[in-house]
C-alpha cells in the first residue's frame, strides 16, 4: 500500500502525522495550564488536592505524546532531530528538565517523608506548567522565524550562537507564541475543570480565571498571527531546492492552501466558541466547552504546522545560512523507512480509540473532595 | 562523519549518558517485573474473590507507582539525548535508529500510560475484570516498550538490515524485520526483561522478609513471597539460558568484548573459563596482559560456551589487535587502513559529485563499498584503541553472574521454607533476603556495564566510534547539564527511597496509602 507512494508523498504524510501529534500535544498542555492555576483556584489543601488529582490522571497523556512526538520526528525527519536538539541545547534541556520534575511531582507531592516537601513538588508542577508551555510555543515559532545553524556537506549541523537556542527568546514573535500557548493552556485547564469538577467554590474561581487568561491569550495569539501574516517567509524553489525569502509567504500559503485556511479559521472559531460558551451559560453545554476549544486548538495548531512545512516552505529555516534550511524533502528518512513507519502509523486510530474509552471510563462523572477517598491520591 | 570533535566533549557526553542511563536503570527493572507480579496477584484476587489478594495487590501497586513515576522522568532524557549530545550519530543512523523509538511511543508507551491511569484511579470506576485487563496491559505495555528500546540498542551492537547511502552520508534501513528479529535483539530483549523480573522478585521477597522480621503482616508477606519466588525461580532459569546464548552471540559478533570479558589476551583452543579470578596489574586498554594473582578455572568451558565445541579456538585480545593468519583474523591495523580508505573514498565521492565527475564518483564508490565494513576504524589512530576497559568488563561480568546464581539459591530457599512451613523465625534468611535487594540492583547495573563498556570504542560496532558521534558542542554546556542531572536525579532518588521506605513501614493496611 505505502510502497507505491512517492518519497515526497510519504514525507508529506509524515509531516501531517508529526503535525497532528504536535497539535494534540498543545491541546493536552491543559494539564500544564492547570498546574499553574492550582494555588489560585485552591485556597485549601483539600481543594488543591482535588484540582491536582483531576488533572493528575491525565499527565501521562501529555508526557507520552511529547515522547512520541520526539520519536516520530526522529524517525521521519532525523536531520531536524540532529540539528535542532544538538543545536538549541539549552532550550531543549530546559524543556526536558521541566518535564522530568513534573513526572515525579504528582506521585511524590502528598506522600509522607517525601524529602523535599509538598510545596517544592507543587513548585515543580508550576515550573513545568510555565516553562513547558512557553518554551514549547517559542520553539514551534522558530519554524517561522528561523534559527542560527549551518549544515555541512556530510549533514553535520553547527549552531552559530553560543547562547544555543536561548537567543530565540529575544524575538517578539517567538515570545508571543510562547505566551499565547501558556495562556491557552490555562484557558483549556479552566474549561477542563468545568467538565470534571463539581465543587462550587473552585468553579466560581475558575470562571474568573477563564476571563483573566482568555484576554491575554487572544492578545498574544493575534500578535503572533498578525506578525506571521505580514512577515517574509522562507520559500523553496521546487526545481532547484534553493531557499529564498518571499514577502507574505505564510499569508500566501493560506491563500494557496484553502483547506488549511479553512481548518485554521475553523480552529480559531471553535476555540472562541469554547471560551464564550461557559461565560454565557455553564449549565447548557458550558461544561462541554473543553471539547470545542480542544478540537479548535488541534485544528489551529495543525494548520500552523502545515503552513510551516507545505507549499514549498522551509519548516526549520536557518537565518545563519539560508541554504542550510530544512525542508520536509531534504531532512527526511529514506523511502523504505517512511514506508515501514507508515504501516506502524495504522495503529494510531486504535490508540485513539482506547484512549477515548479509558478517558470516558475515568471521567464518567464530575469529582468532588469526597470522591478522593479510597482512591490513589496525588 | 569525517570530523572528530573535542575529546573532552566526548568524555563528558559519555559521562552524562552513562549517568542518565544508570539512573534510569535503577527504576526500569522494577517496573518491568513488578507490573507482572501485580498482575498475577490481581488475577488471584479476581479468580478467588479473596480480599486479602486485593490488599496485597494494592500495596505493591503503591510501590510500583512511586517507582514508575521516577522511571518515566529519567527515561525522557535518554531519548532526547541522542539529539542533544549525539547529533552526528542521530544523522548517521537516524534512518534506522529513530524507527524503534517512534514505534515504542505509538505501540507501547501509550498502552502503558493509558492503562496505568485505570490501574491507579479505576478501582471504583471500572469493573473488576476491566481493571484486571488494564493491569495486564500496563505490564505488557511496559515490556513492549523495553522491546523497542532494546531492539535499538541491539542494532548498535550488531548493525543489520541496512546499507550505506553515500549521497546522504548515512545508513539507511533496507529490512525492518531483520532489525526487529535479529538474534542479538531477540536474545537481548529476553535476557534484559528477565533480569528485570528477577530484580523485582528479589525486591518483593526482601520487602516481605522485612515484615516477617518485624513479625507484621505475616500472611501478606508469605503470600507475596510465594508469588515472587515462583516467578523469580522460573525467570532465573530463563536468564541463565539467555545469558548462555548471549555469550555465543557476543563471541560471534563482538569478539573483542568477549575476550575482554574473559581477560583473554592470547587466543587458544580448549580455552578454560575463569570462574573466579583476581587480576594483578593495574593497566587497561593496552596489550599488556593482566595476569591473574589467583584464578579458578573450568577446563575447555570457554570454548564450549562460545562455540559449542570444546576444541574451538577462542581469539584473544592480541589476536584481534595484531591479527592471526592461522585463524583468518585480520589485524586492527589492516582494518584501520581499510577504514581510512573508506573515509577518503567518501570524501572523494562527495567532491566528485559536486564537480559532476561521474568517473571519479563511480571509482570512489567502488572503493567505498569495498572498505565500508571497516569504516569506523578509519577514525582510529592506534590499533590498541579497539581494546575496551578490560578490568571493569571482567569483574562486572563475574560479579553479575555470581549474584545471578545467588538469586537462584535465594528463590529455592524461599520456596522450600515456605512450602515446608519452615519460614517462621528464620531471621538470618529474612536479613539475607533484605540485603539481597541492593545486590539485585547491582547485578542489573553490572550487566549494562559489560554491554556498554565492553563494546567501546564503538557506538555502532565497527562503523562509528564514539568519538565521532557527538554533537558540535563546547564542553562547558555539557559539564553544566551533567552536574544539573546529577543533582536533580540524586535528589529525586533520595526522595524515592525515603517515600518507598515510609510506604513499606506503613504497610498494606489500606493499600499502602495514607
Amino acid at each position: 500500500m505505502f510502497e507505491t507512494l512517492s518519497h515526497i508523498a510519504l514525507q508529506q504524510y509524515w509531516w501531517i502525522l508529526v503535525s497532528l501529534l504536535g497539535s494534540i500535544l498543545v491541546f493536552l498542555l491543559f494539564v500544564q495550564g492547570g498546574q499553574t492555576l492550582t494555588y489560585q483556584l485552591g485556597k485549601t489543601d483539600e481543594n488543591r488536592k482535588l484540582i491536582i488529582n483531576t488533572i493528575g490522571s491525565k499527565w501521562e497523556f501529555t508526557f507520552t505524546t511529547l515522547v512520541t512526538f520526539g520519536g516520530a520526528f526522529f524517525a521521519s525527519f532525523p536531520l531536524f532531530y540532529s540539528t535542532s536538539f544538538g543545536g538549541a541545547y539549552w532550550v531543549w534541556f530546559a524543556i526536558l528538565i521541566a518535564f522530568v520534575i513534573q513526572a515525579v511531582a504528582y506521585e511524590f507531592r502528598s506522600k509522607p517523608n517525601n524529602f523535599l516537601g509538598t510545596k517544592v513538588f507543587d513548585g515543580f508542577l508550576f515550573v513545568n506548567g510555565l516553562l513547558g508551555t512557553v518554551l514549547l510555543g517559542a520553539a514551534v515559532s522558530t519554524f517561522f522565524t528561523g534559527s542560527n545553524f549551518t549544515i555541512d556537506g556530510e549533514h553535520h549541523s553547527h549552531w552559530t550562537m553560543a547562547s544555543r537556542g536561548l537567543e530565540a527568546a529575544l524575538n517578539i514573535q517567538n515570545l508571543s507564541l510562547g505566551l499565547a500557548v501558556f495562556f491557552l493552556s490555562r484557558v483549556l485547564a479552566c474549561l477542563y475543570f468545568f467538565n470534571t469538577i463539581s465543587n462550587d467554590e473552585i468553579i466560581e474561581k475558575v470562571k474568573k480565571q477563564l476571563w483573566f487568561n482568555a484576554v491575554p491569550f487572544l492578545v498574544f495569539f493575534l500578535l503572533f498571527t498578525g506578525l506571521l501574516m505580514f512577515k517574509d517567509g522562507f520559500a523553496v524553489n521546487p526545481t532547484t531546492g534553493e531557499v529564498f525569502m518571499q514577502p507574505y509567504k505564510y499569508f500566501i500559503n493560506l491563500v494557496e492552501m484553502p483547506v488549511v485556511a479553512i481548518l485554521f479559521l475553523l480552529g480559531v472559531v471553535l476555540v472562541l466558541l469554547g471560551i464564550i460558551r461557559p461565560i454565557v451559560s455553564l449549565t447548557k453545554y458550558g461544561d462541554k466547552a473543553i471539547w470545542f476549544a480542544g478540537l479548535g486548538t488541534v485544528l489551529a495548531v495543525f494548520s500552523l504546522f502545515l503552513l510551516a512545512g507545505f507549499n514549498n516552505t522551509a519548516y526549520y529555516p536557518s537565518v545563519a545560512d539560508l541554504q542550510s534550511s530544512l525542508t520536509i524533502a531534504n531532512s527526511s528518512s529514506s523511502h523504505y523507512t517512511l514506508t515501514a513507519m507508515s504501516y506502524v502509523s495504522l495503529f494510531i486510530p486504535f490508540v485513539l480509540v482506547y484512549i477515548v474509552y479509558v478517558w470516558r471510563a475515568i471521567n464518567n462523572k464530575k469529582a468532588d473532595i469526597q470522591d478522593l477517598e479510597n482512591e490513589h491520591v496525588y | 562523519m569525517t570530523q572528530i570533535y573535542d575529546p573532552s566533549v566526548v568524555d563528558w557526553s559519555r559521562a552524562q549518558f552513562a549517568l542518565t542511563a544508570m539512573y534510569h536503570w535503577c527504576f526500569v527493572p522494577l517496573t518491568l517485573g513488578l507490573s507482572f507480579i501485580i498482575a498475577f496477584m490481581e488475577t488471584l484476587y479476581v479468580k478467588t474473590g479473596n480480599e486479602e489478594w486485593k490488599r496485597i495487590t494494592k500495596f505493591w501497586m503503591t510501590l510500583f507507582g512511586i517507582n514508575f513515576a521516577i522511571g518515566v522522568a529519567t527515561g525522557i532524557i535518554l531519548e532526547f539525548e541522542f539529539g542533544t549530545n549525539w547529533s552526528n550519530y542521530s544523522w548517521f543512523v537516524g534512518d534506522i535508529f529513530g524507527a524503534p523509538l517512534a514505534v515504542e511511543g505509538i505501540m507501547a508507551f501509550f498502552i502503558e500510560s493509558t492503562f496505568v491511569a485505570v490501574m491507579f484511579f479505576g478501582w471504583n470506576k471500572v469493573s473488576k475484570r476491566f481493571h484486571l485487563v488494564s493491569t495486564w496491559l500496563t505490564a505488557i505495555g511496559a515490556n513492549l516498550s523495553a522491546l523497542w528500546i532494546l531492539v535499538a540498542n541491539s542494532w548498535m551492537q550488531n548493525p543489520v538490515g541496512m546499507h550505506f547511502n553515500p549521497d546522504t552520508a548515512r545508513n539507511e534501513m533496507t529490512n525492518f524485520w531483520e532489525v526487529l528479529f535479529s538474534p542479538v535483539a531477540i536474545n537481548k530483549f529476553l535476557h534484559t526483561v528477565s533480569s528485570g523480573y528477577v530484580v523485582s522478585s528479589v525486591f518483593v521477597i526482601g520487602v516481605s522478609a522485612w515484615f516477617l522480621l518485624k513479625n507484621r503482616e505475616v500472611r501478606f508477606a508469605r503470600l507475596s513471597i510465594l508469588v515472587a519466588a515462583v516467578f523469580g525461580l522460573i525467570m532465573s532459569v530463563f536468564i541463565i539460558l539467555t545469558g548462555d546464548h548471549s555469550a555465543r552471540l557476543m563471541a560471534k559478533h563482538q569478539p573483542m568484548k568477549f575476550a575482554a570479558m574473559e581477560n583473554l589476551y592470547d587466543g587458544q583452543r580448549k580455552a578454560p573459563l575463569v570462574v573466579i579470578g583476581l587480576l594483578q596489574k593495574n593497566s587497561t586498554s593496552s596489550l599488556d596482559k593482566e595476569d591473574f594473582a589467583f584464578k579458578l578455572e573450568i577446563p575447555n568451558f570457554l570454548s564450549s560456551m562460545a562455540f559449542l565445541d570444546a576444541n574451538a579456538y577462542v581469539p584473544g585480545i592480541k589476536d584481534i589487535v595484531q591479527g592471526n593468519d592461522e585463524y583468518g583474523i585480520v589485524s586492527a591495523s589492516a582494518k584501520i587502513e581499510n577504514g581510512k580508505a573508506a573515509v577518503q573514498a567518501l570524501r572523494d565521492y562527495s567532491a566528485a559529485k559536486k564537480t559532476n565527475d561521474a568517473a571519479k564518483a563511480s571509482e570512489s564508490l567502488v572503493q567505498l563499498n569495498e572498505n565500508y565494513k571497516d569504516l569506523g576504524y578509519g577514525y582510529l589512530t592506534d590499533a590498541k584503541q579497539i581494546v575496551p576497559p578490560v578490568r571493569l568488563t571482567f569483574y562486572s561480568f563475574r560479579v553479575m553472574v555470581a549474584l545471578g546464581f545467588w538469586f537462584v539459591v535465594l528463590f529455592v530457599l524461599a520456596l522450600v521454607y515456605l512450602l515446608r512451613n519452615r519460614l517462621n523465625n528464620k531471621r538470618w534468611f529474612y536479613r539475607v533476603a533484605i540485603f539481597s535487594i541492593p545486590l539485585a540492583y547491582l547485578a542489573s547495573q553490572l550487566g549494562w556495564a559489560v554491554t556498554e563498556v565492553g563494546r567501546q570504542p564503538w557506538v555502532i560496532q565497527d562503523l562509528m566510534p564514539t568519538l565521532t558521534a557527538v554533537s558540535d558542542l563546547t564542553v562547558g554546556p555539557v559539564k553544566i547539564t551533567f552536574v544539573l542531572f546529577a543533582v536533580i536525579f540524586t535528589a529525586l532518588l533520595i526522595a524515592e527511597i525515603k517515600i518507598m521506605l515510609k510506604q513499606i513501614k506503613i504497610g498494606p493496611k489500606d493499600g499502602g496509602n495514607e
